[in-house]
Parts: C-alpha cells; structure tokens; sequence
C-alpha cells in the first residue's frame, strides 16, 4: 500500500532546510510558496531517505481569488507518496517557476495547464499551447471562461 | 562523380510530417519529423486534434453523468476508464461497494487489459511490417471479449457498465460458463501465437534493441504500465497500491530487461497470461449478493479533493476530483497515462530510423482520445 506521508512529518522536514517556504500544511498535504517549489521538489526528489522521484502528476484548480497548482510525487523504493501545492494570485498573468528541469514529464503537462488554466511556468523550455491551436482567446478551463 | 565525392556530399536536413491522419500513428496524432536522409534527428509531437475538452465537460454533468465520458477517453479499455472514475467518487463520497461487485469489476477490468493488449501487440506487429495477419488473429480473439461484454451490458466499445457503488446489472446466467470457455481458448492461442512469435526471426531483427528506453529516464518521465516494466522498473499499482480487492489475489508482474521494443511486447504477452490467473481465481470466488450500494442517484460528496489511481492497461490512470459538496465535480483532472508514456519517445527515436520511429512509436500503445481528451 502506498503510504501517503503525513503533512506534519514533511513540515518537520522542511521547516528546518527552508523556513517560511511552507504556507500551510493541510490534512494530507502541503502547501508551498511559489518562490521556494523548485528547492522544496528538488530536496524531496533528491534527499536520500525520502527520495521522490517519479511525477504522478500535475493539475491546476481556479479557486477564483487564486489558481491552486497540485503536484503528486511517489517514492517508489519506499512506496510513499506526497502531495504539494502552490498558488498563484492575480488572473491577469499568474506565473509559477517550470519544474521542468526537475522532471521531464513535466513538459507536457505544464504546457497542458498554460493552455487551458493560462498560468505561466517560468523556465519551460517550449511553453505554447498544446491542445488548442495558436491563437484561441482566453483559458477555457477558468471558471469565469464563457464559451 | 567518384566515390570520393559521394562520400563528402552533405546532406540538408529536412521536416517530414508524420500523421495528424497516417495508419501508423493509431488516431489523430502528428509527429514533425527532422530527418537525415533516413535517420531520425529530431521529433516535435502535436496534439490536439481530438481535444473535446472533457475536464470542461465534466464540470457541468453530475456525477453519475460523467460515466459516459470516460468511455471516450481510452476507448480501448473503456471498462478500465469507468472503473478508475468510481473508485474516485467512492473514495470521495465514502461508498462501499458490495462484494459481488467488487469480484465482478475485478474481472472485468482483466478482461479488459487482455483486450486492450490484443490491440497493443497486434497493432505494433502491424507497424512492424507484419501487415495484418497477426493483427487480425488477435482481433478474432478479442472480438470474443466483446462478445463476453455485450452479454453484460449490450455494448461493445463504449460500456458504461460500472456505477457509483458497484456495476450497472448483474451478470446473466450464461456468463461464466461462457468465460470459463474463453480462458481456455484464448490459453491455446496464446501459445500458439507464442510458437509463431517468440523466436521469429523478423520480429527479433526489428524489435530486440531498438528504441531502448533506460530505467532512470523512464522514471523521470513518470512513465508508467507495460511500458515502465519493460524497462525494468517493478511497479504495478495493483501490488503497490492495491485497489478494490486487488490483494486477494495470487498474480506475478512481469518485467523487461533492456526496455526494448522487444521487451515491451514480451511483457504484454505475459501480463495476458497473468490477468487469466486474477481472472479464473475471481469467477472461483465470487460470490452472490448484491451488485450495487444504495446510492442516491444524485450524488453530494462532502468538500473536498481527492486522487484515485488504477494499474488501466496502458499505464497509471488517476482521476483528480475537487468536489464542493453540489451534484456536479468542482473539477475533474484525468491523469492521462498516454500522454505521459510519450514524454520520452524524443529520446527514444533519435538516431533511429524512419521504420523503427513507426515501430518503437506503436510499442508504447496510446490512445489519442486519452491523450487530447
């Protein structure tokens, strides 16, 4: 059974290596600040002992005030599993660092999120729409998106 | 001009564009191919071309309505898709399902992969140059899979079998005779198609080494299914993470070595032989009852977000759903394993050349209405 790591166990974790990187730690979650994702994912991807290096996947919600960024890392020698979040604020032009450089999955699936959310990750090597075609108005997966 | 000079003559390199509309590239799919001559240098995926917007979709359906959709994702194992939706609105809403139903969704999502791998292996064979000859002895054999599904809900393709808290109908009466029937058919086939392929010469020489993808890479790509275990990598979310009653089962998961074009196949081979196994064990033990919770038809999670994942055939199918405690999904990520499994096919292909593009491209089996959605 995959084992999804408590949010406290991970706050203790990172609390030390990065303060004020942690926003909130939900029930089995937690959230990070957007300027301290690449460090905390690259510490969690690459510490011995938690080592979570495979991407599950990434989604994004809009909340209205604020678009949520969902990453779900496994570690699969110890089959454990963690949530982080990020949020963007602002709708005009929400931006977030590409963990791309992290994890080569990650390209299709931030560049999924800029098409249809319209947050932009900073760094992607090849961020353009990828379902839609070039030109189309607006993120239709935004709650205040009229068809 | 003398050898020489052909020697020294360079090459331009030129953009071929494979598909959207190509009998290799199984659906809709583009590829800008850079090519030397006849050696693949670089390749750009384009998607989109069947982008229905699902996740939309769902947004304004309640939850029961959503089921149909998910047929439409991976319509090669729809059955697979409709499982992974219920198990994230159960877990969501905190139904549980009864047993029957639970023993009977086991064995139809078996049913389902061996399906799905009929199409996989026959489809790369096709790419290979086996031009349909395997490829329609393994559609005869899962024409029979479809017959055993439209005995259960009338269809054929797109199910829409499995409900929020169990299976549409029971199962008629002829049903595991008929499936009891089926194992033991498609057990001679399968090594009769094993006799004809394992050591067939041609498949060797254009399948064994070609389009390796390496442990490490396929990990960081999130690669997952037959795909990741071709390269060695042992995971399969029905051990690792069991799932409805996954742990009840005596069942082995076959892994690969080079992560070859080879391998991938070999290992689809095996996990048919091993979903008979799960298959033959569950119409042993199932057991009688009901097939379906009390449910109300329209369904009200509770707020909050959840995330469940299957071992689908074709890799890690999750569903990522947000609910706001009304009747329809705040939102509904699908986790969209074709679209993943092609993150590393740039690496894969490169230096290759254009027949083993085709060839390494069907061995990672993706849908394309999973992968545009």
């Amino acid at each position: 059974m995959t084992v999804a790591l408590s949010s406290r166990e991970i706050v203790s974790q990172l609390g030390g290596k990065f303060p004020g990187a942690v926003a909130e730690a939900g029930k089995d979650s937690v959230l990070v600040k957007g300027d301290a994702l690449t460090q905390v994912a690259r510490y969690l991807k690459e510490t011995d002992g938690l080592k979570f290096e495979y991407l599950n996947y990434i989604t994004a919600v809009d909340y209205y005030s604020y678009f949520e960024v969902v990453y779900q890392l496994t570690s699969l020698d110890h089959n454990r599993s963690v949530i982080l979040k990020t949020r963007c604020y602002g709708r005009a032009n929400p931006s977030l660092p590409s963990l791309t450089g992290l994890w080569q999955g990650a390209d299709f699936q931030e560049r999924e999120i800029y098409d249809l959310m319209g947050i932009k990750f900073e760094g992607h090597p090849n961020l353009k729409r990828i379902f839609l075609w070039e030109g189309f108005e607006g993120y239709p997966l935004r709650k205040d998106w009229n068809r | 001009m003398t050898t020489e000079q052909l020697m020294t003559l360079k090459t331009e390199p030129f953009v071929v564009n494979i598909g959207p509309v190509h009998p290799s590239t199984h659906g809709v799919y583009r590829m800008r191919v850079t090519l030397d001559g006849e050696v693949v240098l670089d390749i750009e995926p384009v998607f989109g071309y069947l982008h229905r917007g699902i996740e939309k979709l769902a947004e304004e359906r309640t939850y029961t309505g959503f089921i149909p959709l998910t047929d439409r994702l991976d319509y090669m194992s729809a059955m697979s898709n409709n499982l992974g939706y219920c198990l994230a609105v159960e877990k969501l809403a905190g139904i549980k399902v009864p047993e029957r139903a639970e023993y009977l969704r086991v064995i139809i999502a078996e049913l389902q992969r061996i399906a799905n791998h009929c199409i996989a292996v026959g489809a790369m064979l096709n790419d290979a140059g086996a031009f349909f000859t395997p490829f329609l002895y393994l559609f005869r054999e899962r024409e029979k899979i479809y017959d055993l599904f439209e005995m259960l809900c009338g269809q054929r393709l797109t199910y829409n079998y499995m409900r929020i808290g169990g299976v549409g109908q029971d199962i008629p009466a002829e049903f595991l005779p008929a499936l009891a029937k089926f194992i033991q058919k498609i057990r001679r086939f399968i090594s009769e198609y094993e006799f004809f392929l394992k050591q067939n010469e041609i498949l060797l020489a254009r399948a064994k080494g070609v389009g390796v993808l390496p442990k490490e890479l396929a990990i960081n790509c999130g690669i997952s299914g037959p795909v990741a275990r071709a390269s060695g990598i042992k995971w399969d979310l029905r051990k690792a993470d069991p799932y409805s009653i996954y742990d009840r089962f005596e069942f082995d998961i076959p892994t690969g070595e080079n992560g070859d074009c080879y391998d991938r196949y070999r290992v689809r081979i095996e996990e048919m032989t091993q979903s008979l196994r799960i298959i033959e064990q569950a119409s042993k033990q199932i057991p009688g009852g009901p097939i379906r919770a009390d449910v109300p038809h329209l369904i009200r999670p509770p707020a909050g977000e959840v995330y469940a994942h299957i071992e689908a055939p074709k890799g890690e199918l999750g569903f990522y759903i947000v609910s706001d405690n009304s009747i329809a999904p705040y939102r509904c990520h699908v986790r969209p394993t074709s679209l993943i499994n092609l993150a590393a096919l740039r690496q894969m292909v490169r230096g290759w050349k254009v027949a083993d593009l085709i060839i390494i491209f069907g061995s990672i089996d993706i849908t394309m209405g999973e992968v545009d959605r």
